[in-house]
């Protein structure tokens, strides 16, 4: 399948864009303004641009605590992700949620879930809801390797199978959950082979790479949408910080040697595809220049709006709690 | 026939609700069900799910060929997978849908915790009201024929304890019907418990479709010397005591509370300021259970109307046993609140 320019150029511009409202939370994390723990996705952002780059408006994603690329990468609103971190009465939840609880309904984000496996099934749920509208949409779950260990994906997937239903599971492998590598978690029988038990596809990608993200998930969307039923993606990323926070603080005490993320050139999502882009003459580095300078721009007045938007009303404190 | 059924028919009297009214008058479960078709008649949006919905048996008459009516994308059977299910529900809950999903048994209902409680019951809160979470999970407490302890839990307390549920346990047929209704058309998760021996009871219920709103008890036997509230199958137990102690001069009030959450507190304070005097009949154990949350309502809005120490009819701090001679003595029942009611009366 090729990809047209626009399309490429989009897919850089979106994980920069990914890329830097990490590095800028990670760089003021440390000043305790933003009161939440934060999980950053900073290496894993070519699977949610790749995978969400095929989704309509309408179409629905389901994430977990390390939310962030998923949030922005479907088209979740910056201001109200960053006021969420200030947990300002300006952000997406309110502030009730935190880093780990983003939702924007208006893209077809109903909210993360921090329980390791929590939201898959309602990938699930959501997927049956079109079936049963007759709504030619489709849900994406997005979780870790750590959420296949749980029970909950086996009957998820289960029931996805067993209803054809359309909904595409996107695996983000990084080996580790926490510190604990997948090793001593899991046996050494890759969780797409297992996966493919249910008589489903199930496939191994590379992760770091966006374009073949983009190409392997529009597969699988289209086959989803098309009523041919669910699709399993294992997608193998690199976690480049610690499980939460800034930094790695103790890599040293539990990274394995295999971890190449030293030579960020080699693994970078960003830096393959910018070469890539560079060398075709897709865009020029004046180009790129002048998207990491509007995206600057933009992150600089989200981080703004987030530092000065007020805080909720403690009077507002039991508000919510039921929904009308 | 389903062994509860037979059990059912040995153990529990016949109870009407509406004695010598000449009134059209159903059971439980056909309340329960007549509830459902309703619903699902009224809205593309509900859906009924849950193993068994879809048998013969109908979950015992309540879901009794829906399925036919409405076909099986709408009334359908699930696996066994109670947690993946309970978050299927939610996720189709947050797209539009209405679900009911209905469980053999509250003790089931522990597998599913994480979806219950870590998200449909956190999605308002958490995310500011943005998310409706209609969903309704209807399970029925067992008891008798060797149950024991998987197979009879009345789990409320766990639920009622839990910010962002609503927790419903009707009594007669006609609050089956309209709580059931008010269930479904809430925009929250509602724990709805029925009491396998309520079964059988019938009372009047109203053909058309009708809701009973959340939070309001109902007075079910005025009276003067004391107050009895009830829950659930204990309503039926408390009038049975009621009747027996009015025959020796006991005037007792029942009052049955329709929802535990939300609690309609002024119904008890009023009666407590009355009576001066409290029972809190309750289908679950006594520590730290729905009994104690009503006794410490009383101890901290209405203390001073309290004439003696209230008192509990509960469930003793141990597992259902299996053996039929241990069973009935595990149970509380009219003999036990006619004993209590006594002493409190004494006092």
């Amino acid at each position: 399948m090729s990809i047209d320019s626009k399309t490429l150029i989009e897919l850089f511009k979106n994980m920069v864009r990914i890329r830097q409202v990490e590095l800028v939370i990670e760089e003021h994390y440390h000043e305790d303004q933003m009161k939440t723990p934060v999980h950053l996705c900073l290496g894993q952002e070519a699977v949610s641009v790749g995978v969400c780059s095929n989704l309509k408006k309408e179409d629905r994603i389901f994430s977990n605590h390390r939310s962030h690329g998923h949030y922005l990468a479907k088209g979740g609103n910056l201001n109200s992700m960053m006021a969420e971190l200030f947990c300002k009465e300006t952000g997406c939840a309110r502030g009730r949620g935190g880093s780990m609880h983003l939702i924007d309904t208006s893209v077809g984000h109903y909210g993360s879930s921090a329980i390791v496996a929590g939201s898959i099934p309602h990938a699930v749920g959501s997927a049956m809801a079109f079936v049963m509208q007759k709504k030619d949409l489709v849900a994406v779950s997005f979780f870790g390797d750590a959420a296949s260990e749980e029970g909950v994906l086996q009957e998820s997937l289960n029931w996805a199978n067993l209803k054809n239903l359309p909904v595409v599971f996107i695996c983000e492998n990084n080996h580790y959950s926490v510190c604990s590598h997948i090793d001593v978690r899991q046996p050494k029988v890759s969780i797409a082979k297992r996966v493919s038990g249910f008589g489903m596809p199930a496939i191994t990608i590379d992760g770091m790479n966006a374009v073949e993200v983009y190409q392997k998930s529009r597969e699988a969307i289209e086959y989803a949408r098309s009523g041919k039923g669910p699709y399993f993606i294992e997608c193998i990323v690199q976690r480049w910080r610690g499980h939460a926070g800034a930094g790695d603080p103790l890599a040293e005490q539990y990274r394995r040697k295999e971890d190449v993320f030293n030579d960020e050139t080699v693994c970078d999502p960003i830096v393959g595809l910018k070469k890539d882009l560079l060398d075709k003459n897709v865009i020029t580095q004046k180009e790129v220049d002048c998207i990491n300078e509007e995206i600057d721009k933009e992150i600089k007045i989200a981080f703004e709006y987030g530092e000065t938007s007020p805080l909720p009303d403690v009077k507002d404190l039991e508000k919510y709690l039921y929904c009308e | 026939m389903p062994w509860t059924k037979l059990q059912v028919e040995r153990e529990e009297p016949h109870f009407d609700g509406d004695a010598g009214r000449d009134v059209r008058k159903l059971s439980f479960g056909d309340a329960l069900k007549e509830a459902l078709d309703q619903a699902l008649e009224q809205d593309p949006s509900v859906y009924v799910m849950g193993q068994g919905v879809n048998d013969p048996g109908g979950m015992f008459g309540s879901t009794d060929g829906l399925y036919k009516k409405y076909g099986t994308t709408r009334v359908f059977d699930t696996p066994l997978s109670e947690l993946g299910m309970t978050g299927i529900a939610v996720g189709s809950a947050m797209a539009g849908m209405r679900p009911v999903y209905v469980h053999n048994r509250p003790d089931f209902l522990l597998l599913a915790m994480d979806q219950i409680v870590n998200h449909a019951s956190k999605w308002s809160y958490m995310f500011a009201g943005q998310v409706p979470m209609p969903i309704v999970i209807r399970s029925c407490i067992g008891r008798g024929w060797g149950s024991a302890a998987q197979h009879s839990q009345a789990l409320q307390s766990l639920f009622v304890h839990i910010p962002g549920l609503k927790v419903v346990m009707p009594t007669t047929s006609y609050d089956a019907k309209g709580l059931l209704i008010t269930a479904i058309a809430d925009n929250n998760p509602v724990i709805f418990f029925e009491q396998r021996w309520l079964y059988k009871h019938q009372s009047y219920v109203p053909e058309h479709i009708y809701s009973i709103p959340f939070g309001e008890g109902v007075v079910r036997k005025k009276g003067t010397d004391l107050t009895i509230l009830a829950v659930s199958h204990m309503v039926i137990e408390s009038l049975r005591a009621a009747e027996e102690l009015e025959k020796q001069g006991i005037s007792v009030e029942v009052i049955d509370p329709r929802t535990l959450k939300p609690l309609d507190e002024d119904i008890i304070l009023k009666s407590v300021k009355k009576t001066g005097k409290l029972l809190v009949a309750d289908l679950s154990w006594k520590t730290g259970g729905f009994s104690s949350e009503v006794i410490s309502v009383v101890a901290e809005k209405g203390l001073s109307y309290l004439k003696a120490p209230p008192k509990k009819v509960a469930f003793p701090g141990i597992s259902t046993p299996g053996s039929f001679v241990l069973e009935n003595a595990f149970y509380p029942g009219v003999k036990e609140i006619i004993s209590v009611a006594k002493e409190l009366v004494k006092e």
